[in-house]
């Protein structure tokens, strides 16, 4: 078993809350695990991603080749697009429809939903929206991790596993409204 | 023993509290910060009593660990390659020297740079200076390789360099631990002169340093961290150091007996192990995170001997970091393109937060500078170096730190006139300090504004030594208190803020402006551990 999967969004958008929440259920599973972050400069504002590989055997590579990934998990659309270089055909790709524009060209959403469109398995949930019903606008990144969960190699209890562990310092009240999120995504993807 | 998931640089820091760590020093950069913060909140460096405090720079934390050495204790101190310049002066000196308790000194070196100015290979230093050098695989190495980097300080009397790169340092993995050591006690050098570098006694222990500098070529150690493997085919042999192994084992993974590899994870190289996979090879591909240093020796001046591969001839690109599929090319395997990226998607270049104190400083300084005439901007290394950026696209030189003062001092001696020096408060102790005492003794035209955000911010919001001392420093130095201003960068004081701007710009001698206003991003994280104090004393 290996799944490589590309984390990708915004400086500050939480895509390390995810790699850590995959990252932890990995380890709890046994399972070998590299996950290659983006620190300093790029965080401010600029595009962000994160390597993750799980393996049941040694994994060499920090990096994942490219044409090699299994999923991209964005939480913003023209991110996703980014890193189709990195997508495996036949790879899956499960990200955020909200753009998040802070550049002065950013493109016509409905050009990047068309490439989004032409980009394979695509599964394109508004997260924020979501997040925003349960009432924790600032849950939109376990919503696509829950979007993403039935691609990731592991039982979805796994993943609520870690949720609760890296929520469990900030209280029960957090830990409740990150697992709604994340159940509230695998929903919404209706897989 | 414990597994624990680790960056490579946490992994480090671990291991050297675990190999009986006394003292850390470091400043700030990428990718290296994170080997001091991790130390800075670790319990068992609490209960250790381990020195973990910020340094000004990486030479001042450079000496700092030697002086812990020379009282006997292990020190480590860590630096993002660019700071190694800084240091170099203490460095190639420690060699020089010798040490008395262990001291590390890790450099992390950027390749593409992700966030540097340049790309320079600290192996480089390692072999100028004469000193062993590690270069872990991965997060476990750089785990065990710490302990074995402090045994063979001390066993050789000499500093350690222990380099890595951007990819390790920042990538995450499985750790096994080891059983902790205790910490050195205090004891001096036995020979009281060993750290004296008067000349006659220099040149003994230069003399010292060359003898066993040769010596470390056969070292059992140095050795067994030189992995030959000898395959069955002939046609090419290969020599990965570093990470580059892994992207090597990454293509050829279960087809990896077919070739005959030389895994380097330490220097100087092995000459026995490198004769031999040269005689067992047609040709050597060299595979090297960072500059062709390897492939460049493997050539000799007339590269007639054997047919190396690499950097220098364009198998490998001979600039940037590697991956898998630059190697797999090397290897003329088949390497998979995977999709174009849509013409839609766009450049998102790093920026300015909202509600940035750079930002508004900059929104009053681009208005004034526009009547100046462009051209007259000097900058530094931070996040305010982003005025190089549109909306802004006013900054006109970052080169290293502290550069600002004294580029603006040259250029005002050169007759340009306003001239204005950008920097920000950390970047200012770290070195821009003693620029300025230059242009306070000859009074010069410049305007120095002092961007003050009381953080490191570009590097994550460490301290800043600057914190509350710069209206002391500057006037401790000879600032004129006439000419030294305060603004407060924000959209209400916009016109306020020009107008003190232009009347020091256009004084004919030496102005500070400091422009202080606190990070967005550490205020933020400051208010929200303030409201969680606030909730557990509540309760």
């Amino acid at each position: 078993m290996k799944c490589d999967i590309i984390l990708a969004g915004v400086g500050g958008q939480g895509i390390l809350s995810i790699a850590a929440t995959i990252g932890l259920a990995a380890v709890e599973q046994n399972l070998f695990l590299k996950q290659a972050e983006v620190h300093g400069m790029s965080q401010r504002g600029g595009d962000v991603q994160s390597h993750l590989r799980l393996s049941d055997r040694e994994i060499w590579s920090d990096l994942i080749p490219h044409g090699g990934a299994d999923l991209i998990i964005s939480v913003e659309p023209m991110e996703a697009l980014r890193y189709l270089p990195w997508l495996a055909s036949g790879g899956w790709l499960v990200t955020n429809s909200v753009p998040f524009v802070n550049i002065p060209d950013y493109p016509d959403n409905e050009q990047v939903m068309t490439e989004l469109g032409k980009a394979g398995n695509t599964i394109v949930i508004d997260a924020d929206n979501i997040a925003r019903d349960l009432g924790s606008s600032r849950s939109g990144n376990m919503v696509i991790l829950g979007a993403a969960s039935s691609f990731i190699s592991m039982p979805f209890t796994a993943l609520e596993g870690a949720v609760r562990k890296i929520f469990g310092r900030k209280g029960d009240e957090v830990v409740e409204v990150n697992l709604k999120a994340l159940r509230a995504g695998r929903d919404a993807a209706g897989r | 023993m414990q597994k624990l998931l680790l960056l490579g640089d946490e992994a480090i820091a671990q291991a050297a509290l675990d190999a009986g760590l006394s003292g850390m020093y470091a400043y700030p950069g990428t990718p290296s910060t994170e080997i001091m913060e991790y130390i800075q909140v670790s319990r068992q460096a609490a209960a250790d009593g381990v020195h973990r405090e910020w340094s000004s720079n990486e030479k001042t934390a450079m000496e700092a660990a030697l002086g812990m050495s020379y009282a006997g204790k292990r020190a480590m101190v860590a630096m993002k390659h660019v700071g190694l310049n800084v240091a170099a002066d203490a460095f190639i000196n420690s060699a020089v020297t010798g040490v008395n308790g262990g001291l590390v000194v890790v450099a992390a070196d950027d390749p593409s740079m992700h966030s540097s100015q340049n790309e320079q290979d600290s192996r480089f230093y390692g072999r100028f200076a004469m000193v062993p050098v590690f270069e872990p695989r991965n997060q476990q190495e750089a785990y065990d390789m710490i302990f074995d980097a402090f045994a063979l300080s001390e066993k050789y009397r000499l500093p350690v360099l222990f380099r890595i790169t951007t990819r390790l340092a920042h990538s995450r993995s499985a750790v096994r631990t080891r059983e902790k050591a205790g910490q050195n006690s205090l004891t001096l050098p036995s020979d009281p002169r060993q750290f004296v570098l008067l000349p006659a006694i220099a040149r003994k222990q230069y003399r010292r340093l060359t003898g066993v500098y040769e010596k470390l070529h056969d070292d059992p150690v140095i050795e067994g961290n030189n992995r030959l493997t000898e395959g069955r085919g002939r046609e090419m042999g290969i020599i990965a150091c570093g990470i580059a192994y892994n992207y090597l084992m990454e293509n050829i993974g279960d087809r990896s007996g077919e070739y005959s590899i030389l895994s380097v994870g330490s220097y100087p190289l092995n000459r026995d192990k490198v004769e031999a996979l040269v005689a067992r090879s047609d040709r050597v591909l060299v595979l090297e995170e960072g500059y062709p240093v390897i492939e460049e020796h493997l050539r000799g001046l007339l590269d007639r001997d054997v047919t190396v591969l690499g950097r220098m001839d364009g198998t490998v690109p001979r600039d940037g970091e590697l991956n898998p599929s630059i190697v797999a090319s090397a290897l003329g395997l088949e390497a998979s393109t995977g999709k174009d990226v849509p013409s839609v998607v766009r450049q998102r270049p790093p920026s300015f937060c909202k509600g940035c104190g750079h930002a508004d400083l900059y929104s009053a300084l681009a208005e004034v500078m526009t009547e100046a005439g462009p051209g007259r901007v000097f900058s530094d290394i931070g996040c305010y170096t982003l005025g190089a950026l549109p909306p802004y696209s006013m900054v006109n030189s970052c080169v290293d730190m502290g550069a600002s003062v004294t580029m603006a001092v040259g250029a005002a001696d050169a007759g340009l006139f306003p001239a204005v020096a950008v920097i920000g408060d950390s970047t200012f102790t770290h070195s821009g300090m003693t620029g300025l005492l230059d242009a306070v003794i000859k009074d010069s035209p410049i305007t120095l504004i002092i961007s003050d955000n009381s953080t490191t911010g570009m590097t994550g919001g460490q301290k800043s030594q600057a914190t509350d001392r710069l209206e002391s420093i500057c006037l401790g130095l000879g600032v004129d208190p006439h000419h030294l201003k305060v603004i407060v960068p924000l959209r209400k004081n916009h016109e306020e803020n020009k107008a003190i701007i232009r009347t020091e710009l256009y004084h004919k001698g030496l102005s500070v402006i400091l422009a202080r206003r606190e990070c967005i991003q550490t205020a933020s994280r400051r208010k929200k551990a303030e409201a969680a104090d606030k909730n557990k004393s509540g309760k």
